[in-house]
Parts: structure tokens; C-alpha cells; sequence
């Protein structure tokens, strides 16, 4: 399908739909359809176009500052790129293992982010797709009509949402901008009264977590022929997990396997991931196309997040989430790995009990109280860190010169990594639903849908009122403008005046 | 789960302090903080976040009023105050919710109406990751402060 779609032969030929920009997505997205007169498709594309200037941001700068500048490339995954690049200036000043308090209090940090960002994911922008058809009408396919019909169910993303971004203040000591994570540690642990204010709400975090798994569930299994075709794609995934095959989001090595679940390799040290990845461009993309460099650019394209790391995990270390697993892996065809797009939210609502159920066992932990913070070694040039963050594998790679000043930075950010996986899921929804078909906004939104179940974060972290429609161009084959639509803020779709 | 006192007046910006002319809301907030470190405005809690998500309707309990903060790259410079309603708009991207959703989402999981809440918006040109303030938002930026300024000086606004 991708050799297909990817490229029309004669494009000039070819009508030109601009989907732009992704809603409900972060940053700055869009979508390009080419069709035919008859309405086929002929080419589509998903072209990210915020990723330029990450690099150049953090270049020149010291070190030490690092952790705390890159929460400013994104303002939804701000923890992400902060507990990242804390792991790569780690090894900058030769901090080869962390305290336990520190290795700690990170995890929570951690454990935090992941839970409130899949509660956002979930509950706000997805769970209206879900809940309602992909087709219900615009104005109510959003968080406020998930309120107004299921008022518990949006009542508790928004306290599981709270939940996390709490555990977020408590250790990282801020609401955002925080500095919790320093290199070689972190600056503050938790007090007494900081581990019971967390302690108080957890029984009910984890119970709702239950929950959301449940309804995942009974969604997935209710229109279950739709949900394991829709935007399905075979895809070899990647990774992180523990050396002994758990479930991990914070360290351990890297897993890739292939779409019958074979191993292509394993446990490789994350400080050799330009061995075993590449990164490859296009012409028609800023942002670029990694692969596994054994398996080539052609066929080496892999899927990251929540449903690689159900999928490539032997087992999670807390058990309502390893029973969970145990079913999610079942659905996959004859013990292969699951598949399906939207099984994503599946795998995200498993990830996010589990997140609940770790951070529980955490918070007894006495470690947590600890006053050994930091750790120090000999300065190195080269530093990785990668963790995986809540939409998937995330490489931070820095080299300093001898003043400490950043001289080379690589990031490849998990929507980076899922490149070509959602470039190839629209084109499946673009053939199977699209085509031949006049366009109307709930088709349009088959698109949207299935670029949402990877949870793209396009990072521009820039929202300033009015400045995001969503323009739709229709071009004839001369490229004339034939129509062009306009998603107004109600979301109602309207030819400008 | 506030987790800290409650005051009577809130003022939430949001912006990335990193992204030129998305600063504003934070820079305003930081003015406004400065008055606090000379003992002023003690009844005023100041917040700011990236974007504006649905948990912030959490921010809103217990308040007397709310002043919202933002860049704007529609109102007309320098800047424009005007009074909330509650609104179901789909802010359809919500990784980005409006203010007024905010107020709705308020609404209906507190089942009772939100505070008086006005949107201070400011304009901005210049988005682009690492650059400053433009020296057109920072000049606008003083007016957005003096009028933040009246309208905490004012209880009756």
C-alpha cells in the first residue's frame, strides 16, 4: 500500500485535499490527498512540519541547563524531554547509576507524566471518537459532549489528569518548568507529608484506572471487526525493556520485533542506537523516516508507544496490568503481536492502570524520603538518554566540548519514530474509505482518527487564539481552486465569504 | 486535590515562555508577580501552564473572579479585555482548550455555575521556538499589564 499511495505517477493530473491542521492533534499537522476525477485516491500524505530548529535550539548552550530548556520544545511533553536529557547529561558528568532515592523520585516523576498524559489522550481527545461514532455530528465529538452524556466518565479524566500532573509538582518541586531532575540526580526528594497527600487519592486512581481499562474494552469488542480493520497496518515495534523482559518506561534496553512477533534484536544498549537505527528523508517531509538498519529504508519502518510496548513486554511487574496483558495478547492472530490501530487505546488504558499500580508500590517506598540525591564521575563528551515517553521510544544524544557546551544534539522524538507508521495507517483509511467517495467532514474525520490513535505530539506548543483552522482545498487537475472549506472554532465546516 | 490555600482572585496565563510572542501570558504574569514580592496583591493567585487543558476548571474552585491570560493573533492590538461566558465551543483541538470551555467543563462536573472570568488577550506576531518577544509585543505588553493592573485594582470589573 505504501509503494502505491505514497507517490502518484502523474500527479499534476490529480486533484489536491488539504487537511490542515489535524485537530485534536498537537502542533502542526496536516494532510494531503490527491484524487482522481472519479474520486480515487491516488496519493496521500502526512506532513509534520514542526519538528525544524529542535537541534539548533539547544546548541550552544551548557549542559546543565539542558534538562530544564527542553521542556520548552513541547507543552504537552514537557517531563518527557526533561527526564531524557536528564538521562544523557547523567552520562555527560560520569553518573553511571543513580541513588535509589534519586532513581526514585525520577521514576514517580515518571510514572506521573505517563498516567496523566494517557488520561488526557484517552478521556479528551479520543473517548469522543470512541463513544459516540466517528461519524456524530462535529459540535458534540469533543470533550464537552463526553461531559454532557457521560458526565463520570469525563469527570474522572479530569481527576486522573490532575493526579498525574500532582505527582508531576510534588516531585519535580514546580507545576511546570520544573527542576526536579538535575544531572547526575535529582535536586529534591519527597517529604512525609508529600508522600501521604499522594497516598490519600491513590486507592481511587487505581480503581479508575480499572475502570478505564474495562471501557476500552467493551468499545474495542462491541464493533470488534471495525476495530481490528480500521487503519491496520503490519508493523515491526520497538521498545524499551527491562533485562529481564518487563514492561519499562524509564531504562533498560532496546526490543524490536517483527510483525510475527520474532526478535530482530534485543536488549541493545541505548548508547549503540545509531547502530542498529537510521534515519531516513524524504523529499516531500521535514521530518524524517527512521528504520531499523538491518532490515533497509524500505522495509525497516517500525511502530513505537503503547501498543509496541504491550506487545514487546514479557510481562508487567503489578498485577492487574500483567492480567490485562495477558488478554490484550491474546486478541493478537495466533500469539503474533496485536496489530490493530485502535488497539492503541487499548494498550494505553493497560499502560495507564499499570502506571497507577506503580506508582502505589512506589509510594511506600521509603527511598522516596532519601537525602542522597546526586552522584558524580568524570565528565564525558557523549551523553544518551532514552526513555520511553507516553507516545513511544524518545533519543536524546548530546556531545559537549570541553567548556561543557553543547556542541552536537540528536533527538528523535516518538512521533518522529511513528513516521511512516501513520503515514501508512491514513493510507489504508484513504483506500478503504475514502476512495471514490465524495468527501464530507465525518470521512474526513476517519483520517483524523486514525492518526489520533497514535497520539502524535507535533510539539509546536504554540496555540495563541485563532491562529489553528482547519482549511480544506480542493484543486482540479490544472490546480485551479475549485473549493475550499474552513473549519470554523464551533467546528462547523463553511465556505469562506 | 488543590493541595494549596485557596484566594479569591485568579489569574491563569499560559503560553511557552520559549516560543517568541507566546511568552506574553507568562511575561504578564511575571510583572504581576513582582507586585506580589512587594507585599501587593495578596489576594491574587497566579498560575501559568503551557496551554490551557481541562484540569484547569479544577483551578477555578473556590474563586471570586478570574482573569484569563493569552497571546491572540486576532484581536486587534494592543489588546482587547472582555467578560467570559461558559461556552460548549469544540476548541477543536483540545490540547488547547479556549477559556470558555474551561468554564463550561467547570459547569458540568461542579454542577454549578463558574466564577466571573474575563480573557485579557494580547496580541502577538512572532511565534517561532527560541526568539523573544517582538518589540511590537513587548510595547503591547505594557498595555496588557496596565490593564490586568485595573482590572485587579477594581473589584467591581
Amino acid at each position: 500500500m505504501s509503494e502505491q499511495l505514497e507517490t502518484a505517477t502523474n500527479p499534476e493530473n490529480l486533484q489536491r485535499v488539504v487537511i490542515e491542521p489535524l485537530t485534536r492533534v498537537e502542533g502542526h499537522g496536516k494532510v494531503t490527498l490527491l484524487l482522481d476525477d472519479d474520486n480515487h485516491v491516488r496519493q496521500a500524505r502526512l506532513h509534520i512540519v514542526e519538528f525544524r530548529g529542535f537541534e539548533k535550539f539547544i546548541q550552544g548552550r551548557p549542559y546543565w541547563e539542558v534538562p530544564v530548556l527542553v521542556q520548552r520544545l513541547c507543552g504537552i511533553c514537557p517531563v518527557s524531554h526533561h527526564l531524557a536529557a536528564a538521562k544523557a547529561t547523567d552520562a555527560l558528568v560520569g553518573a553511571t547509576q543513580l541513588t535509589p532515592t534519586a532513581e526514585k523520585v525520577r521514576r514517580l516523576m515518571h510514572f506521573g507524566q505517563t498516567l496523566q498524559s494517557h488520561a488526557l489522550h484517552f478521556f479528551h481527545l479520543c473517548s469522543p471518537d470512541l463513544l459516540f461514532g466517528f461519524d456524530d455530528a462535529v459540535r458534540h465529538r469533543n470533550i464537552v459532549g463526553v461531559i454532557e452524556d457521560h458526565p463520570e466518565i469525563a469527570k474522572q479524566g479530569v481527576l486522573l489528569r490532575k493526579y498525574g500532573q500532582e505527582v508531576i509538582r510534588v516531585t519535580a518541586g514546580k507545576r511546570i518548568h520544573g527542576t526536579g531532575a538535575i544531572p547526575g540526580g535529582v535536586n529534591k526528594s519527597l517529604s512525609r507529608e508529600e508522600l501521604d497527600y499522594l497516598l490519600s487519592d491513590i486507592e481511587q486512581v487505581v480503581t479508575w484506572g480499572g475502570e478505564a481499562v474495562a471501557l476500552i474494552k467493551r468499545i474495542y469488542f462491541e464493533q470488534l471487526e471495525y476495530h481490528q480493520a480500521f487503519a491496520s497496518i503490519d508493523s515491526s515495534m520497538l521498545s524499551l525493556v527491562r533485562p529481564d523482559g518487563a514492561f519499562e518506561i524509564y531504562a533498560g534496553g532496546l526490543r524490536a520485533r517483527d510483525v510475527a512477533g520474532k526478535a530482530i534484536f534485543d536488549h541493545v544498549d541505548c548508547n549503540d542506537y545509531e547502530q542498529y537505527l537510521r534515519e531516513g528523508v524524504k523529499s516531500w517531509s521535514y521530518m524524517k523516516f527512521p528504520y531499523i538498519e538491518s532490515l533497509g529504508a524500505e522495509n525497516g519502518w517500525y511502530r513505537v508507544g503503547p501498543l509496541a510496548r504491550v506487545n514487546n513486554c514479557d510481562y508487567f511487574d503489578t498485577p492487574l496490568a500483567e492480567q490485562e496483558r495477558v488478554e490484550f495478547r491474546a486478541a493478537g492472530a495466533g500469539g503474533a503481536p496485536l496489530q490493530a490501530t485502535l488497539a492503541y487505546h487499548w494498550a494505553r488504558l493497560i499502560e495507564l492502570l499499570h502506571c497507577a499500580e506503580a506508582i502505589r508500590e512506589l509510594l511506600h517506598d521509603p527511598d522516596l524520603l532519601g537525602d542522597d540525591l546526586l552522584v558524580r564521575g568524570e565528565l564525558q563528551s557523549r551523553g544518551i538518554g532514552v526513555i520511553e515517553a507516553p507516545r513511544g521510544t524518545l533519543f536524546h544524544h548530546y556531545e559537549i566540548d570541553a567548556d561543557g557546551i553543547v556542541e552536537k544534539c540528536n533527538l528523535i522524538v516518538s512521533t518522529t519514530n511513528n513516521n511512516q507508521a501513520m503515514n501508512e495507517s491514513i493510507r489504508q483509511v484513504a483506500s478503504n474509505y475514502l476512495d471514490g467517495r465524495h468527501l464530507t467532514e465525518p470521512l474526513l474525520n476517519q483520517i483524523e482518527v486514525a492518526v489520533r490513535a497514535y497520539d502524535p505530539c507535533l510539539s509546536c506548543a504554540t496555540h495563541a487564539l485563532g491562529k489553528m483552522p482547519l482549511e480544506i482545498s480542493l484543486l482540479d487537475s490544472r490546480g485551479e481552486l475549485v473549493e475550499r472549506l474552513v473549519k470554523s472554532s464551533t467546528g462547523e465546516i463553511r465556505a469562506p465569504g | 486535590m488543590t493541595g494549596h490555600g485557596i484566594r479569591q482572585v485568579l489569574v491563569f496565563a499560559w503560553g511557552n515562555p520559549s516560543r517568541g510572542d507566546d511568552a506574553l501570558g507568562p511575561a504578564l504574569l511575571e510583572l504581576l508577580a513582582s507586585r506580589q514580592e512587594k507585599g501587593e496583591l495578596p489576594d491574587v493567585e497566579l498560575l501559568t501552564d503551557f496551554q490551557l487543558q481541562v484540569e484547569h476548571a479544577l483551578d477555578l474552585q473556590g474563586r471570586e473572579r478570574v482573569l484569563f491570560i493569552d497571546a491572540s493573533v486576532s484581536v486587534p492590538q494592543p489588546c482587547e479585555l472582555r467578560p467570559l461566558q461558559a461556552e460548549q465551543d469544540t476548541s477543536y483541538t483540545t490540547h488547547a482548550m479556549s477559556p470558555a470551555a474551561i468554564l463550561a467543563v467547570y459547569a458540568k462536573i461542579n454542577d454549578e455555575p463558574p466564577p466571573p472570568a474575563f480573557l485579557l488577550s494580547i496580541r502577538g506576531y512572532e511565534f517561532d521556538l527560541g526568539e523573544a518577544l517582538s518589540a511590537q509585543a513587548r510595547s503591547n505588553l505594557q498595555q496588557g499589564y496596565a490593564l490586568a493592573c485595573d482590572f485587579l485594582n477594581n473589584p467591581s470589573m
